[in-house]
């Protein structure tokens, strides 16, 4: 049984890493968001550092909902995605590894690259360690509930900017719950720990919630 | 099952055709007593002066907002579980008017917050939940007219629905803990609503009257798309037979 899940998480991972794939066109994204947002709000040290976590968590946010639509398209394009759903596999698994794969190309970076990000925005290293924290926690939660948008909008021929405002909607607590546990590293209303959970626990939810509507939303799509 | 007699458009028409001048009668009855008892009966606010009657047209539009989408919930499932033919008619018939009373309730509370909170708009958490809602209807609609087969759109519709409403709650929820400023719930609560009887009555009257005004316009909505789906139909049989080459083409669009 994890034979043909290992193959197919090494398969996604793979194609998402090589030429063609998009794995870190997500990172740049990241980059050039984090960039811009200074010329927009000024220069100034201290509000940067004020509203830095916040910079960070909708860089990630965007960054993931741009690569969303990877995540089926080019097997749908390639006829694979009506294999998977032939295969006789559960569905629910197969959505859940390439969520994993997806995650580990696009999201995981994401989080490497925000320590170095958290630098221009001038963030004090223990709200650093949070931020990157929250985001390693949360961003999971951005896929699988990403994965839905992406499986209703797989057979539409530009579906992206529809993607997004489909998803946005559903990320809407995880970007509540990321920022202010990163806010309470900080300023401390509310001890770090109450939001983080909360965070683990919008992730959790969403690695069922995801999976299952993406699952039905493929088949209802496909056939 | 009478639920399922009416899986037959055809007797769903004429029973609409029968209801509906009852529910018409009915809504026009409730709305004239509420706007009366509104406008002329209900006192003013020591406070708020006659900008409390906002709250009459505010207060129902808010609470149908949140109806509609329930309605839609239960299609949803109807769609999924049941694959009751009616059930994505009345799902995406359901939408418009849910984001119209959304829309309703956002517009007539900034109305009102202008002159009580000096403000159009705060960032407070039930205006947010509120308009996170009308970004749901709204995506749920432009999901309807993406798709152009209307059975797999309904599907892919219903999915949608039904993971907004598990998250309707989550996302309530954590707005609730991100910012609150909105006066809590004040009619239904567990201990007796605790607003004065001379407006309850106005408002409950008048919540009545919308929602039997929801049920009207649905009714409506659902017939038109009844009809529009045959005439759909039609044209793709009509378009198939004077092209006798591409009628495979015509009749299964691709996707």
């Amino acid at each position: 049984m994890t034979g043909w899940a290992m193959a197919l998480f090494q398969r996604d991972l793979r194609l998402s890493i090589r030429v063609g794939g998009s794995a870190l066109v997500g990172v740049l994204f990241f980059l050039a968001v984090v960039t811009v947002i200074p010329f927009g709000v000024g220069p100034d040290l201290n509000l940067l550092a004020r509203i830095g976590p916040a910079i960070l968590w909708i860089g990630a946010l965007l960054a993931t909902l741009l690569g969303l639509d990877r995540l089926f398209q080019a097997d749908r394009d390639d006829g694979t995605l009506d294999l998977m759903l032939m295969a006789g596999r559960p569905m629910e698994l197969v959505v859940l590894i390439k969520c994993l794969a997806h995650w580990i190309a696009t999201g995981l970076p994401l989080v490497i690259a925000a320590p170095l990000l958290a630098i221009f925005l001038n963030i004090d290293p223990i709200a650093m360690g949070a931020v990157t924290l929250t985001l390693l926690v949360g961003t999971p939660a951005l896929t699988l509930i990403g994965a839905i948008g992406a499986s209703l909008t797989v057979s539409l021929r530009r579906g992206g900017l529809l993607l997004a405002v489909l998803v946005i909607p559903l990320a809407i607590p995880v970007l509540i719950f990321g920022v202010s546990a990163a806010d309470a590293a900080i300023h401390d209303p509310v001890p770090f720990l109450t939001p983080f959970l909360i965070l683990c626990a919008l992730s959790l939810i969403a690695a069922v919630i995801g999976p299952v509507a993406s699952a039905a939303a493929l088949r209802f799509t496909a056939d | 099952m009478a639920f399922w007699d009416y899986a037959n458009p055809t007797r769903f028409l004429k029973l609409v055709q029968v209801l509906l001048p009852w529910l018409v009668g009915l809504c026009v009855i409730f709305f004239a007593a509420g706007l009366y008892m509104s406008f002329f009966m209900a006192p003013e606010d020591y406070q708020q002066g006659n900008t409390v009657r906002i709250m009459y047209i505010h207060v129902p539009a808010a609470w149908l907002s949140m109806m509609c989408y329930s309605v839609m919930a239960l299609s949803s499932i109807g769609t999924l579980v049941w694959k009751h033919p009616l059930a994505d008619v009345s799902a995406k018939s359901a939408a418009p008017i849910g984001a119209a009373f959304t829309f309703m309730a956002l517009v007539t509370g900034s109305l009102w917050g202008k002159p009580m909170w000096g403000t159009y708009w705060v960032w407070d958490a039930r205006l947010t939940s509120v308009l996170v809602l009308l970004i749901m209807y709204l995506g749920l609609m432009t999901l309807w007219r993406t798709m152009e087969d209307p059975i797999k759109a309904g599907k892919a519709a219903a999915v949608l629905t039904l993971v907004g409403a598990l998250n309707l709650p989550v996302i309530k929820f954590s707005v609730d803990w991100w910012n609150t400023l909105h006066q809590p719930a004040s009619v239904v609560r567990m201990d007796g609503p605790t607003i004065h009887p001379d407006i309850l009555w106005p408002l409950m009257v008048m919540a009545t009257a919308f929602t039997l005004f929801f049920f009207v316009i649905h009714l409506m909505a659902m017939r038109n798309e009844i009809m529009r789906r045959r005439v759909r139909a039609l044209r793709l049989r009509a378009a198939a037979s004077s092209h006798p080459g591409t009628a495979a083409a015509t009749a299964q669009p691709a996707e």
